[in-house]
């Protein structure tokens, strides 16, 4: 195996996406009669002042996450626009049966819109901690999954999903890039390989300008997703016939492999390998401190990144 | 050649019923809220299969969705289903199921089978409603005293009586079905939380009009149904 050379590790860039959200879709609700904000508690005091102007718009339920689903398809089935908002294991994790029989199965829709991500509030410990929510998301069909990696993405993703009708998760990050990407539906490219390229790299959100620094020395294409599901296979098929190799390395802020399946119908018509990184799912990672040490315990630090990139990459 | 009359009375529901088999299991249960349910749709709830997709209609969400013969062979005699889609009830590609399905049967406001959801959908109902200033339609939500035993309920209870939910009726038919029981009175619940809270025997036609049509400004309605315990 070739000696990794030193990194220069990606600084994560603090991002205001919370408020950038509370903010926004306060201003909606004044423009958009559809629209209902539907809390547990947490944010409430951000939506205080939307909620004076709209009290029977803006409903904080108390600390009640199975009625706050609950209440979200009964909104959607009279003909509004609901947006639930909590932190993510509070958003979809608990509530999980209601997600699954208050939205999709009646043929509801709501926006859902997380705060917290993986383990943003690492202090609080595990039950603070949502690393699963996208892959238990993904169970249910017609889900639309929003990843953004800046706060400046927030706005665009929000105001398409606040002007459809379908299920949608957006989940927040107070950790990401330093600049913001366009947030189109399908794959973004950062940095284009050649020909003889050893592949693909799709960076999920939070986890561009790591895996930029990361790859600084691959001869690989880095393509960025602000979108999961649907997931851009055509365009990740795309991206892999025009790599020398149809190798490919999914990096995701929440568990690792989530994506995985996506990858696998993507090129199921060529021979191909992928490797999966984001928050380890064969252990429980027991530990409090700050974000950047569940980075590196997960492997999801520019070091950590670059090594397995270079096992993978490099055969 | 003469036609058959059509099954539209309230006497001709157990030959409706009759057009669907095989559902021993919840016999019971489907019996104890035929009245509640006939009660409704023939003098309470304001919407025929005309005014089915009306925002300004009354609701009916069937939150107990086992046992769900009475409520077809009642939508049917409403004219909200085919006779004919009675007779191949819960075959593979029949609307009509175990448990109801929203999407599939026109006139069923909510798709239900897992207990503890209807409350919750029932308050984001009447919360769009009034956010919609649609004042005229009320919401109402059938529920069984063994259903209460879900915790989510107990969340929608609470939330209801506080945001004053007046446009919102619970009615939890009671045949005693829940396993560690409700000492002191199943109404209570309700009442304690801020709801008009009232009881009527459940197989009384003009008891439960009466229960169910009374007003109860600025408070959610609970009516207790009393029915024969399950044996």
């Amino acid at each position: 195996m070739t000696a990794a050379p030193i990194e220069q590790a990606a600084p994560v860039v603090a991002q205001p996406m919370r408020e950038t959200f509370t903010d926004h879709v306060s201003a909606a609700l004044d423009a958009d009669p559809r629209l209902a904000v539907v809390l547990a508690d947490i944010s409430s005091d951000r939506f205080a002042a939307a909620a004076r102007r709209h009290p029977d718009r803006v409903v904080n339920l108390g600390i009640r996450e199975q009625l706050m689903i609950g209440v979200a398809g009964g909104l959607a089935l009279t003909g509004m626009r609901p947006v639930v908002h909590t932190f993510a294991p509070f958003l979809v994790e608990r509530p999980f049966e209601q997600v699954k029989l208050d939205l999709g199965h009646q043929g509801a829709g709501a926006v859902l819109v997380s705060s917290g991500a993986s383990y943003d509030g690492s202090y609080y410990g595990r039950t603070h901690m949502a690393p699963g929510d996208v892959a238990v998301l993904d169970s249910l069909p017609d889900w639309t999954v929003h990843v953004p990696g800046h706060a400046a993405e927030v706005v665009p993703l929000l105001d398409s999903a606040l002007r459809q009708d379908g299920n949608v998760y957006i989940r927040l990050s107070e950790r990401g890039n330093a600049a913001a990407r366009p947030v189109g539906p399908g794959l973004e490219i950062v940095r284009s390989g050649s020909g003889r390229s050893s592949g693909v790299v799709v960076a999920v959100g939070p986890m561009l300008d790591r895996v930029l620094a990361a790859t600084a020395d691959l001869d690989v294409t880095v393509a960025y997703a602000a979108t999961v599901r649907p997931f851009d296979r055509d365009g990740l098929s795309r991206l892999a016939a025009g790599a020398g190799q149809a190798d490919v390395l999914v990096v995701e802020p929440y568990l690792e492999g989530t994506s995985a399946h996506e990858v696998a119908a993507a090129l199921g018509d060529r021979r191909h390998r992928q490797c999966s990184l984001g928050v380890r799912r064969d252990t429980e990672v027991r530990g409090y401190g700050t974000p950047a040490d569940h980075d590196r315990a997960h492997g999801l630090d520019t070091a950590g990144i670059a090594a397995r990139a270079r096992d993978f990459f490099l055969v | 050649m003469t036609t058959a009359p059509p099954l539209t009375r309230y006497a001709d529901l157990p030959a409706l019923i009759g057009l669907m088999t095989g559902d021993e299991k919840h016999q019971i249960a489907a019996e104890s809220t035929r009245e509640v349910l006939w009660v409704l749709y023939d003098r309470v709830l304001d919407v025929s299969p005309e005014t089915a997709d009306d925002p300004d209609r009354d609701r009916f969400l069937l939150s107990k969705g086992h046992g769900p013969m009475p409520y077809y062979a009642v939508l049917a005699a409403k004219g909200f289903i085919d006779l004919a889609t009675l007779r191949n009830w819960a075959e593979f590609d029949s609307p009509l199921g175990h448990h109801p399905d929203r999407v599939l049967v026109p006139g069923v406001e909510i798709s239900s089978g897992s207990l503890g959801h209807g409350l919750g959908l029932g308050v984001g109902t009447a919360m769009g409603l009034r956010a919609q200033g649609r004042t005229r339609p009320r919401v109402f939500v059938l529920l069984g005293d063994g259903e209460l035993d879900e915790g989510s309920n107990h969340e929608a209870i609470a939330a209801a009586g506080r945001l004053g939910l007046d446009n919102l009726t619970a009615v939890v038919v009671d045949n005693d079905s829940a396993t560690h029981g409700w000492p002191g009175g199943i109404g209570g619940r309700f009442a304690q939380e801020g709801w008009e809270a009232r009881s009527a025997p459940g197989r009384d036609q003009p008891a439960l009009y009466d229960a169910l049509t009374d007003p109860h400004p600025g408070r959610p309605l609970a009516v207790v149904a009393r029915v024969r315990p399950k044996g």
